[in-house]
């Protein structure tokens, strides 16, 4: 178990230093950084000055490593654009983000692995072509769709729901929805079949054999191995999610990270930009870390190998 | 009266272009005591005629029979929650692949006391006694130790006699070994087979015997059964089978396996020419007459069975003629 944990955090650090280095190298790529800080109109002479005074005519590796260090420090310098640090600003963004993506998360968990269990038991039957149906509807609706016809429906018409923010927790119920409607359809899917791959497995006829209940056969001794895959791409979906979250965050203006990113990329504002790709980005990498340690603890022939 | 009474036993499984009669008429009777062997090939039915006996079929396949009892209760008519309560606790199975079929997200205690905890109102305690006495009882030791391991952790051998001790965890009267030896080593084989023989006698329980081997079942059997193509061609004690083997199948099979002593080295052992029928749409009299040497014009029609002597019964119309080739 050390030995694995060991080994899966190893591959984690080199995924979150590779992420780093394409964060940093890739602002560099979309041209001359002091030039879009100096402005249009900015003299030669200037652009030298603000390419002097933003550190930028050092070597590359050395204002990576520069950048680097500070980052590990929770230090990404200030934002051109807002007048605050980039740490300031992520902080009070990051909750409405993070608080959005674990309830759509647990939603779209709640409703897709029971529809997943659901149509495996029932494979072939009428409940098993709906929840299929339901999966195929689910991946072909965009999410932004979707989040307008919810705020049409609930805000405009029924008026039950606010239209737009982030004050409450009713603010955070149409964009949960709308957001973790997105992951339901693939984890619907593997969990059914990941359901009925185990359903047909030896050891739950010896289950049966000994006279448990179907219930108990069905999640003491299916769901338990069929679930393994399940919490691997939960941690991916997580992540598409907190990504994928920009698009949501712009439909029902809440001002979270995916917010954060849009105005700063829309303004040139490259410490904020850097900053939300190496935060999501390590985010991700330790979500699927996350995800490794926890099948070694659902999988015994992980955890004791 | 028998413990398990089966008569006409049919189980038919719809395919693509018909239905598949998989199992048709088969009927056998079980003593508690008694080891009945039931043998064939793969395909010929003998795994689906235990599962039906316990209920177990896939969902696909229909089950019939003129009378399916076990201990007086009709099989039957039995409520899925009613034979639920047989299952594992009065009638118990072993199966064939011991590498799959233990739950390898549990632990082996888990997975042993299951059983009792569900049939019996017994304590975690005495459900964890009772699990240790069975692991010594089948001869693995350190059996305290194996309660906490995972099936993976543990060999084939090993595995196997897990499923005989959990198989028993509850004192059914009727066991069902499914192959319970043919995933396992030759050396491994001998010492399973010695243990059922033994546990069998300990605890008196009936035990059925699935194998293709018919070595295994002149070493452990009371009584044997022969299937061929879905139909049981011959029964009887195991004593008059293995003396005089009368159908023709039968003799087919034990020509096939080599005799220490008798057959010579290099000389070729016997095959039964031709192929299995194939069992999709009915089938008219003897399934075995385009493989077999005495085949008549007759074997096409109805069929039925011969006794050759009391007890022992024999599915072919052709007795005499044999007889005379001899």
């Amino acid at each position: 178990m050390l030995a694995y944990t060991v080994q899966r955090l190893i591959v984690a650090l080199s995924v979150a230093f590779t992420v780093s280095v394409v964060a940093f190298f890739l602002l560099h790529l979309s041209g001359d950084i002091a030039i879009s800080i100096a402005g249009p109109e900015a003299s030669p002479a200037q652009v030298e000055v603000v390419r002097h005074q933003f550190g930028l005519d050092r070597p590359l590796v050395v204002q990576y490593l520069d950048w680097l260090w500070k980052a590990v420090h929770f230090d990404f310098g200030n934002s051109f654009y807002f007048r605050d640090t980039v740490v300031s600003l992520i902080a009070s963004r990051i909750g409405v983000t993070l608080t959005l993506g674990a309830i759509s998360l647990c939603l779209s968990l709640l409703v897709a692995v029971p529809l997943g269990v659901l149509a495996a038991v029932y494979n072939g039957t009428l409940i098993d072509r709906l929840a299929l149906s339901f999966s195929v509807i689910g991946q072909a609706i965009p999410t932004f769709c979707l989040g307008l016809g919810l705020i049409i429906l609930f805000s405009v018409t029924l008026r039950w729901l606010p239209v737009s923010g982030a004050s409450t927790w009713k603010h955070y119920i149409l964009p949960s929805i709308a957001l973790g409607w997105y992951a339901v359809p693939a984890v619907m899917r593997l969990s059914r079949n990941g359901m009925l791959e185990v359903l047909s497995a030896d050891y739950i006829r010896t289950a049966r054999a000994k006279g448990v209940a179907p219930i108990v056969v069905i999640f003491k001794h299916a769901l338990r191995n069929a679930i393994i895959p399940v919490v691997a791409l939960a941690a991916v979906q997580f992540g598409f999610m907190l990504g994928g979250s920009i698009v949501i965050e712009a439909v029902f203006s809440m001002h979270g990270l995916g917010y954060l990113a849009w105005e700063a990329i829309a303004r040139n504002d490259f410490p904020v930009v850097q900053a939300v790709v190496l935060i999501l980005a390590t985010i991700y990498v330790g979500l699927t870390f996350l995800a490794d340690v926890a099948n070694a603890f659902l999988d015994p022939r992980i955890r004791l190998a | 009266m028998a413990l398990l009474d089966v008569q006409d036993l049919v189980i038919d499984i719809p395919v693509g272009g018909g239905v598949l009669h998989a199992v048709s008429e088969v009927s056998f009777a079980v003593e508690r005591g008694e080891t009945l062997a039931i043998v064939g090939e793969s395909g010929s039915g003998k795994s689906l005629t235990s599962l039906a006996v316990m209920d177990l079929l896939p969902r696909v396949a229909r089950r019939g029979a003129a009378r399916l009892a076990f201990d007086g209760i009709d099989l039957l008519k039995l409520p899925e929650r009613q034979m639920r309560k047989l299952r594992g606790s009065r009638m118990a199975m072993i199966f064939q692949e011991p590498m799959t079929s233990l739950n390898p997200a549990y632990t082996i205690g888990n997975q042993l006391t299951e059983a009792l905890l569900c049939h019996e109102n017994v304590g975690a305690e005495a459900a964890r006694a009772r699990a240790i006495e069975l692991l010594e009882r089948v001869g693995i030791a350190g059996a305290e130790r194996r309660l906490l391991q995972y099936p993976h952790q543990l060999s084939g051998g090993l595995r196997q006699r897990v499923m005989i001790a959990m198989a028993l965890m509850c004192k059914p009267d009727l066991i069902i070994a499914d192959e319970p030896t043919t995933a396992l080593d030759v050396t491994i084989q001998a010492q399973i087979l010695r243990l059922l023989a033994e546990l069998k006698k300990e605890l008196n329980m009936a035990m059925i015997l699935i194998t293709h081997d018919l070595g295994v079942v002149a070493r452990v059997a009371d009584k044997v059964a022969v299937m061929y193509a879905g139909a049981i061609v011959e029964r009887g004690s195991a004593r008059a089978v293995f003396k005089a083997p009368s159908h023709p199948y039968t003799r087919g099979l034990l020509n096939c396996i080599p005799v220490p002593g008798r057959t010579a080295p290099g000389a070729p052992l016997g095959a039964i020419r031709g192929q299995v029928p194939n069992l999709i749409g009915r089938l008219q009299g003897c399934a075995f007459r385009n493989r077999c040497d005495f085949a008549a014009p007759e074997c096409a029609g109805a069929m039925r069975f011969e006794s050759p002597s009391p007890g022992h019964d024999v599915r072919c119309v052709r007795l005499e003629a044999q007889k005379a080739v001899a």
